[in-house]
């Protein structure tokens, strides 16, 4: 509990309130932080307001024309909400619930889609670094060296995962959202992801939410308990899940709901 | 119970065989009578076919009876319908595939708006107003008030209000097609939107644009009604979008009328139809290479 504070958390959230339609909050008054090299897990029952409150940390959930929000989340104590949402998404990657490579792109030009989408010019030998480094970081460049001119949807879909976590990483940010990123895959390349994340941590800060427990047991250093878009607790996953303090959250991890 | 369970398959098995017969025989329904009608143009077409053919406009009354009297090959060709048909194909894309494809993605993004419901009922409305319709308002439009005069102009007015709604709805139906999670993608990479229409969603649905627009294209290549009262026609190579033109279709219509061009009827549909037929494959060919949704 005491070495929390003795670094500033790369993400602090202070009564951030969200809501899609006027007065019907998905997130309601959540105050927390997010340690750096760590990984933080949110939990909660499907509904509960885990990817809205993921979304917000990087304005995803700006997408929404009629959105609402209030409160503020700072990064490295600045507010997210002033800045511009590209400088925003460089510093804040994310990756999504089902693996999404552009279709239409290599399996090179996806890692670097990040720089050629905002047209931002490259050079070719930097290009081929990003790129080799991305895909080294997550443990894809063995796999895929021979057939970096293919397209990316070629790969299986673990591997599809791991090239979207390249093409987040490929912009060096300080953190990684990722949004329920296994659920989609089979026992085997989960746990390659699972791996992964752990290497990961040593170079960024990741926000993972997950509505498995065991995957948040196993992997987190942080856990969040969400329910009905109200975080109900938070702190040290092993203190959440020996000594939950709030009754729900310790019917949650018991089964009882979700 | 086994033998109940053996009948059981053994009905299954005629029935999948009858389906597969008359699977089979609707395919031959459909296919033969293409093959008939080119090989039927084929052979009544083939000797006017020559370079002349497609670099000398058309012969006139008397030099067409000349040549058919004495038995010989027609002289001249389809220069002038080609030429003619190729500038107002041409004017008519410049205009309707840039707004088509931007109207189909307007109306793909704001789907729910109320003008975007009316501007999509105004499509369906006007694909399916009857070709000959679109002619007289080109005629109204371009011929009486703008060139003031049959012009290539005036087609190309026609066949762009034609190609419009052809390309818009086509457009927007393969912009559906995009999961959400790819849009997705490139926002959380902070993609301004613009970029992301053009960057992602263009390239994406690339075939399915590439295919309504060659869709499009050989539909009105054929079209014959609304230029005959905006093209109107004409004996020369012209270039002039003030003046009228004439075009592969127009010209078809004239070899008709005149008993001594039979022959250039079957070489000039000859040509069209394979021109369209190759458009269609080549939309094809297009549409599986470039596949990715
Ligand atoms: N696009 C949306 N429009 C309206 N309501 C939404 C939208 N997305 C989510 N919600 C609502 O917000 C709440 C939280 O959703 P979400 O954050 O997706 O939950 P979780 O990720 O925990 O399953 C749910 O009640 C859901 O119905
Ligand atoms: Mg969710």
């Amino acid at each position: 509990m005491s070495d929390t504070h003795t670094t500033e958390p790369v993400l602090k959230i202070e009564g951030l309130s969200i809501a899609y339609e006027p007065g019907r909050y998905a997130v309601k008054d959540v105050s927390a932080t997010v340690r750096r090299n760590s990984i933080t897990a949110i939990m909660g029952p499907s509904g509960c307001g885990k990817s809205t409150l993921l979304r917000a940390m990087n304005r995803m959930h700006e997408l929404y024309p009629n959105i609402e929000t209030r409160g503020d989340i700072l990064l490295d104590g600045k507010s997210i909400f002033p800045m511009s949402v590209i400088e925003l998404r460089r510093k804040v990657g994310m990756v999504f619930q089902r693996p999404n490579p552009f279709p239409n792109m290599t399996i090179y030009e996806n890692v670097v889609a990040g720089y050629s989408l905002n047209d931002i010019r490259l050079k070719k030998n930097q290009r081929d670094e990003i790129v080799e480094n991305a895909l080294r970081n997550v443990t894809l460049w063995d796999e895929v060296k021979e057939f970096l001119f293919r397209k990316g949807t070629f790969l299986s879909g673990g591997q599809q995962q791991r090239l979207c976590v390249a093409r987040a990483i490929a912009f060096n940010p300080e953190v990684l959202l990722l949004d329920e990123p296994t659920s989609a895959l089979d026992p085997i390349a989960t746990s390659k992801i699972e791996d992964l994340l752990g290497e990961l941590k040593k170079k960024y800060t990741i926000v993972l939410v997950t509505h498995n427990m065991s995957q948040a047991a196993r992997i987190s250093d942080d856990s969040m308990f969400m329910y009905l878009g109200e975080l109900v607790e938070a702190g040290r996953t092993e203190t959440l899940f020996t000594t939950p303090k709030d009754a729900r959250t310790e019917a949650y991890l018991t089964g009882k709901f979700g | 119970m086994d033998n109940l369970l053996i009948d059981n398959i053994r009905r299954r098995n005629r029935t999948n065989t009858r389906l597969k017969y008359i699977i089979i025989a609707g395919a031959v329904i459909t296919v033969v009578p293409i093959f008939l009608i080119v090989g039927n143009l084929a052979l009544k077409g083939y000797r006017q076919i020559n370079l002349a053919f497609f670099t000398e406009p058309a012969p006139d009354t008397f030099q067409a009876m000349m040549a058919a009297s004495s038995g010989e090959v027609i002289p001249g060709g389809i220069a002038n319908g080609l030429t003619g048909s190729l500038l107002m194909v041409i004017i008519a894309s410049l205009v309707s595939i840039p707004l088509g494809l931007m109207t189909g993605v307007y109306l793909y993004e704001n789907g729910t708006k109320r003008y975007a419901s009316f501007i999509r009922s105004l499509t369906e409305i006007l694909q399916g107003v009857p070709s000959i319709i679109l002619g007289i308002i080109a005629y109204l439009w371009v011929v009486r008030n703008i060139t003031r005069g049959y012009s290539a102009l005036a087609g190309s007015t026609a066949l762009t209000i034609m190609m419009l709604p052809l390309i818009i709805r086509s457009t927007e139906e393969t912009m559906k097609m995009i999961p959400v999670t790819i849009r997705e993608a490139a926002f959380a990479l902070g993609t301004p939107y613009y970029k992301m229409i053009i960057k992602v969603l263009i390239p994406v649905s690339f075939s399915g644009l590439a295919t309504g627009v060659l869709l499009a294209l050989s539909r009105i290549l054929g079209e014959t009604a609304p230029l005959m009262l905006t093209a109107l026609g004409s004996p020369s190579v012209s270039l002039d979008v003030t003046r009228p033109v004439s075009a592969v279709p127009l010209l078809i219509w004239d070899f008709y009328n005149d008993p001594n061009m039979v022959n250039l009827v079957w070489s000039a549909s000859l040509f069209l139809m394979v021109f369209v037929l190759s458009m269609n494959l080549l939309s094809r060919s297009i549409a599986s290479k470039h596949k990715y949704i």
